[in-house]
């Protein structure tokens, strides 16, 4: 059961306190959107084993969505940040890069 | 025979005898004793029988590892199959009986299994029941349930009650013997909060059993110590009986505490479920001895050299009167020296090296006992019994040079670490060669959040066997574990151990070395599965190269020991097979639990009554004393129906629908989702998430919604109230609440973060009431206090005010085409109004109706319900809903998707009524069947049923479905066979079957 820190409430939140929301950092495709553009918003998802950008929710506890980066394979974590930004700050991706060299970035 | 010693035994209380029975036959044993041990003192070798060939199995080791000795224990309410009698703590009147067998234990017609056994080989599952297809479901399977299964499964009610706990802590030891000590010693010592679990009721391991002696005294008098000095420190918490046994994320470690096991009927809970959060885990399990594989090595009473040491020193059991020890190593001359000290005979000790130099086999010399060196055992002798063995040369092929009577055997292949904790959430293993065992590999531990290591392997559990290793490695291990939490370890010297200097272990996979195939096949690998070297080599040869599925296609290590004595033995042989090294065949995969962990124990307390949390409208009690008849809406309870003296249920819901079509009804609406949704961009967010217009709503009235998710598919619906300017409120279904609730948050969080919207569940915040019928006016107006006249609150809209002195918000829409308010009131006034409404509309013929009188209802009149008519697959469209998804909007959730150009097929299902041709009710999800088969050769089908009912009203069978093309189809007729033979014909039709222009709402 992970343990992630709610960057709203700063609590240290077991996985039960949690739901979790997927890959972080989509892009919307609405009308107008190729068939490409919207099929990979849909249905695309990187699901990498390694460095990955999740979406979770506070759910049993403050409420509020926010974002983690960790490594799906060790389960380490390099950082929690509010939901409402479209790319990962720049010191968790220093983190990130300083502890995996070979990782080509998020996007 | 296997006997109760006149002397010794460290564990057992002689002062303090137990009864107990087994299979029905009164035996005594002590305090003290594991099931198995007082087993052992009763003669009773033979314990069970194999799960495959059904042959005789005895007792093989004395601990959790034991495949064989697995009993039903107890009886009625406290029933329990396959438990470990080794781990069993006897007590007075404790009942046990064996298990898989028939008639009896001593006589099982099941054995013929092992003289078809050369029939039955690795994969006879695979291979076999194929041919001819019909005889799988009349012939194989009965047979094959018939005999499948270990121990019986109870069918009683649990008697017993179980409890979780959390507990956390700096640094977790799991392990109690003299490295769990000493590293909870240094980590306590440091100042780090320190749990220590022990599997057994005692301290201290192996190394009393074993001799050891510690800064120059008994290993004993060191546990004491250390016991003492843990106990007097606030920050050190023991336990014993506690299995730790499994390691997941962040330090998370489940135990399991086996509370009352052995105290049955006191009122405590049976067993507690700890969950854990360590920063740290030292992992201090020990190891476990393997077998050696040579024929005959499963007949009852060979076993581990460690457990009979075990029997002999802890309990005051002799295996047997004459115990043969074979070896590859030194450490089992501690048997044949412990047999010999106890008074016992060890007529050789057959050791499969050629060169036997070590202090231990010198002392073993000394004391007389004869070593056969370069030796296998090339048979063991007997079939419920050992009566002897052959031996011959390890290096030969098994011709017998002698046989030595006995009738026991003690063997010993060498130490494996116990690496589960260190591997469950992915610590590798590195191949230790002079050791010939799998080690945790310190450079790749399993890693927590911020990527140090989780678990420390020390002592025996990290490959370091030697006592004197053990403790330096623990004493490591504990300060490591300190350290990494920020704590300084005191600087203490670390107790030395003195043991004998042990010669290097000679691997022997099996024995003799050039056995031929009559001896490999009965040279047991997995006791309880009956998985034989021969079986693992067959796997080899008919192309199984990885271990996993080797593992799968013999069933090696599937047994409920998990392959703790077969594993190792069985790679070996995989890879000799494969002509390749150890490593490169590698280990399966280790997981949770380390033991199995009762289902009660992971429940806890989750059963009954409080299985899941309840929740209750206000009225609920009303409902429970009308004699309800509820069913389960979410964690919603609602009321079904309300059945009288006499009536069925389905007359019940007749009765409701009637009455509330002729007179008034009154429905407990309280579930119905209520959210409200305020701010200056309320509309907007609004418009986003409805497929229809919200923004232009006037305040006062109410509009029918639609929700999609972003693939177009339907999600929820309802009615939308617009409050006021900037306030809207919508109402979800009685499900859907949380979820929607949660699905607004996520777009306001996540992608519109810069809206300025603000939303809020008040589901149970209000009771509401459904006041349903054509008396339905006449009730409120009798109530009085605000006009509901059809002039002053129409059709789709709402007003707030007063109902007999009830501050309420009355909203004029109906699920039921009749006319109809649903009256929200603040839920504290819930219960009273319902009351109010209950007497006042008495004069009016007012019943309360339930959910399924809703239900016929609404699918009289065609209305959809989000879970019957859909199911995460179909579109407003295919619902023929077009009029609630608007076309001007340029994007709302969803729309993008229902562009998708398969979503435009014209083939698609839509929505139809179905009426039956014979006025009968077509069965619940019956497909409607189409010419001709598809690929599979199964009818073609082109439609589906999704609500059907028989309509009071109608006085027919109704339904509504989903038919290809079928809004095109009207007056057509379909087919829906029968579940059983037989079909029903339906005639496509409207699915507004009552009342089609609605004019019974608008009045």
């Amino acid at each position: 059961m992970l343990i992630l820190e709610c960057p709203c409430c700063g609590v240290k939140a077991e996985e039960t306190e949690l739901s979790p929301g997927g890959e972080a950092h989509l892009k919307r495709f609405g009308p107008g959107s190729s068939d490409e553009e919207f099929e990979a918003y849909m249905f695309a998802r990187k699901n990498p084993k390694g460095v990955h950008f999740e979406r979770w929710r506070h759910a049993y506890g403050c409420g509020k969505w926010f974002l983690a980066a960790r490594c799906t394979a060790t389960l380490e974590v390099f950082g929690t940040y509010p939901a409402q930004t479209s790319e990962p700050p720049a010191d968790i991706v220093a983190k990130i890069k300083a502890k995996r060299p070979d990782w080509k970035g998020y996007k | 025979m296997s006997t109760r010693l006149a002397r010794g035994g460290r564990l057992i209380d002689r002062g303090a005898a137990q009864e107990f029975t087994f299979n029905g036959k009164r035996m005594k044993g002590f305090k003290g004793d594991t099931l198995a041990a007082a087993l052992l003192a009763n003669d009773q070798m033979l314990v069970g029988r194999s799960f495959k060939y059904h042959r005789p199995r005895g007792i093989v080791a004395s601990g959790a590892e034991e495949p064989n000795a697995l009993v039903n224990m107890g009886e009625g309410g406290r029933f329990e199959p396959n438990q470990r009698t080794t781990t069993t703590e006897l007590f007075d009147g404790l009942t046990a009986t064996s298990q898989n067998h028939w008639p009896s234990l001593e006589f099982d017609v099941g054995v013929v299994n092992n003289y078809a056994a050369r029939f039955l080989p690795a994969g006879f599952y695979y291979k076999t029941f194929i041919h001819p297809r019909a005889a799988w479901k009349h012939l194989f399977e009965p047979i094959v349930r018939q005999s499948a299964g270990l121990g019986k499964v109870p069918k009683d009610r649990d008697a017993d009650r179980y409890e979780q706990a959390y507990a956390f802590c700096d640094v977790l030891v799991a392990g109690g013997g003299v490295a769990g000590l000493q590293a909870a010693l240094v980590a306590g010592r440091a100042g780090a909060r320190v749990i220590l679990l022990e599997q057994a009721p005692h301290w201290g391991g192996r190394a009393p059993v074993d001799g050891v002696e510690i800064d120059g005294k008994p290993a004993e008098a060191f546990v004491e110590a250390a016991l003492a000095e843990l106990s007097a420190m606030e920050n050190v918490t023991l336990r014993t009986r506690c299995m730790a046994f499994g390691v997941y994320d962040h330090g998370y470690v489940l135990a399991e505490e086996r509370v009352a096991d052995h105290t049955p009927g006191d009122g405590r809970p049976k067993k507690r479920l700890w969950r854990i959060r360590a920063g740290r885990i030292v992992s201090a399990t020990g190891a476990i001895e393997r077998p050696l594989s040579f024929a005959g090595n499963d007949i009852p009473g060979v076993m581990l050299a460690s457990a009979v040491r075990d029997y002999v020193v802890n309990w005051a059991v002799s295996p047997g009167d004459r115990t043969v020890v074979v070896t590859n190593n030194d450490d089992a001359y501690r048997t044949a020296i412990a047999l010999k000290e106890a008074g016992l005979d060890v007529p050789a000790v057959i050791d499969a090296r050629p060169n036997v130099t070590g202090d231990l086999p010198a002392k073993a010399r000394a004391l007389g006992i004869r070593i056969e060196t370069g030796s296998a055992i090339v048979k063991v002798k007997g079939s419920k019994r050992v009566t002897g063995v052959a031996i011959g040369l390890q290096a030969g092929e098994g011709a017998a040079r002698e046989e030595i009577a006995c009738d026991a055997v003690a063997m010993s292949g060498g130490w494996s670490p116990v690496v589960h904790l260190w591997s469950h959430c992915g610590g590798k293993l590195v191949w230790d060669e002079a050791a010939a065992h799998f080690r945790p590999d310190a450079a790749r531990p399993p890693i927590t959040h911020d990527g140090s290591a989780m678990v420390i392997a020390a002592g025996a559990a990290n490959g370091a066997l030697p006592a004197g290793e053990c403790l330096a490695d623990a004493d490591r291990a504990g300060a490591e574990a300190a350290q990494a939490l920020g704590m300084k370890p005191k600087k203490a010297k670390a107790p030395e151990a003195a043991a004998p200097a042990e010669a290097r272990m000679e691997p022997v996979w099996i024995m003799p070395q050039g056995a031929g195939p009559a001896l490999r096949m009965k040279m047991w690998l997995d006791y309880q599965n009956d998985v034989k070297v021969s079986d693992v080599q067959l796997a080899a040869r008919e192309g199984y190269t990885s271990v996993e599925h080797t593992k799968r296609y013999t069933t090696l290590g599937m047994a409920t020991d998990q392959g703790k004595l077969s594993n190792i033995n069985g790679l070996a042989v995989l890879a000799d097979s494969l002509n390749a090294e150890i490593p490169q065949v590698g280990t399966t995969t280790f997981r949770p639990p380390y033991t199995p962990v009762t289902i009660g124990a992971l429940a806890g307390e989750s059963r009954g009554d409080i299985f899941q949390p309840l929740r209750r409208t206000p009225m609920h009690a009303w409902h429970e004393a009308q004699g309800a008849y509820f069913e389960p809406v979410g964690l919603w309870r609602r009321p079904y129906c309300y059945p009288r003296a006499g009536e069925t249920h389905e007359q019940a819901v007749h009765r409701e629908v009637t009455n509330t079509r002729e007179r008034l009804g009154l429905l407990d609406a309280s579930t119905l989702g209520k959210i409200i949704v305020k701010g200056p961009d309320a509309g907007r967010f609004l418009d986003m998430l409805y497929t229809n217009v919200m923004s232009s709503l006037p305040v006062g009235k109410c509009r029918y919604g639609l929700m999609c998710n972003e693939q177009g598919f339907l999600s929820d619906d309802g009615v939308v109230a617009r409050i006021d300017e900037d306030t809207w409120l919508c109402h979800t279904t009685s499900g859907g609440a949380d979820r929607i609730h949660a699905w607004m948050e996520d777009w306001l969080q996540c992608e519109w973060w810069d809206w300025k919207v603000y939303t809020a569940n008040v589901t149970e915040q209000y009771a509401q009431v459904a006041v349903v019928g054509p008396n339905a006016r006449k009730l409120l107006e009798k109530l009085g206090g605000m006009d509901v006249s059809r002039e002053a609150l129409p059709f789709m809209q709402w007003a707030d005010g007063e109902l007999g002195g009830f501050r309420c918000r009355v909203y004029r829409i109906s699920f039921s085409g009749e006319l109809s308010y649903e009256i929200a009131v603040p839920a504290s006034e819930g219960m009273a109004f319902w009351k109010a409404l209950n007497d006042a509309g008495a004069e009016f013929g007012a019943m309360p109706y339930g959910t399924e009188c809703l239900h016929v209802m609404r699918a009289e009149k065609g209305f959809i319900m989000i879970g019957d008519e859909t199911d995460g697959t179909v579109t407003p469209l295919d619902l023929c809903l077009d009029w609630a998804v608007s076309k001007k909007k340029a994007d709302f959730l969803g729309k993008r998707g229902m562009q998708r150009t398969y979503l435009a097929n014209p083939e698609r299902w839509k929505l139809v009524g179905l009426e039956t041709l014979d006025g009968s009710v077509i069965p619940d999800g019956a497909y409607a069947v189409a010419p001709g088969v598809n690929g599979n050769g199964q009818r073609n089908t082109e439609g589906r049923v999704t609500s059907t009912y028989y309509s009071p009203t109608l006085k027919r069978g109704i339904a509504m479905g989903l038919v290809r093309r079928g809004p095109e189809r009207m007056g057509e007729t379909v087919e829906f066979p029968k579940v059983g033979g037989g079909s029903v014909k339906a005639r496509i039709v409207s699915p507004v079957f009552y009342d089609k222009d609605g004019e019974k709402q608008n009045v």
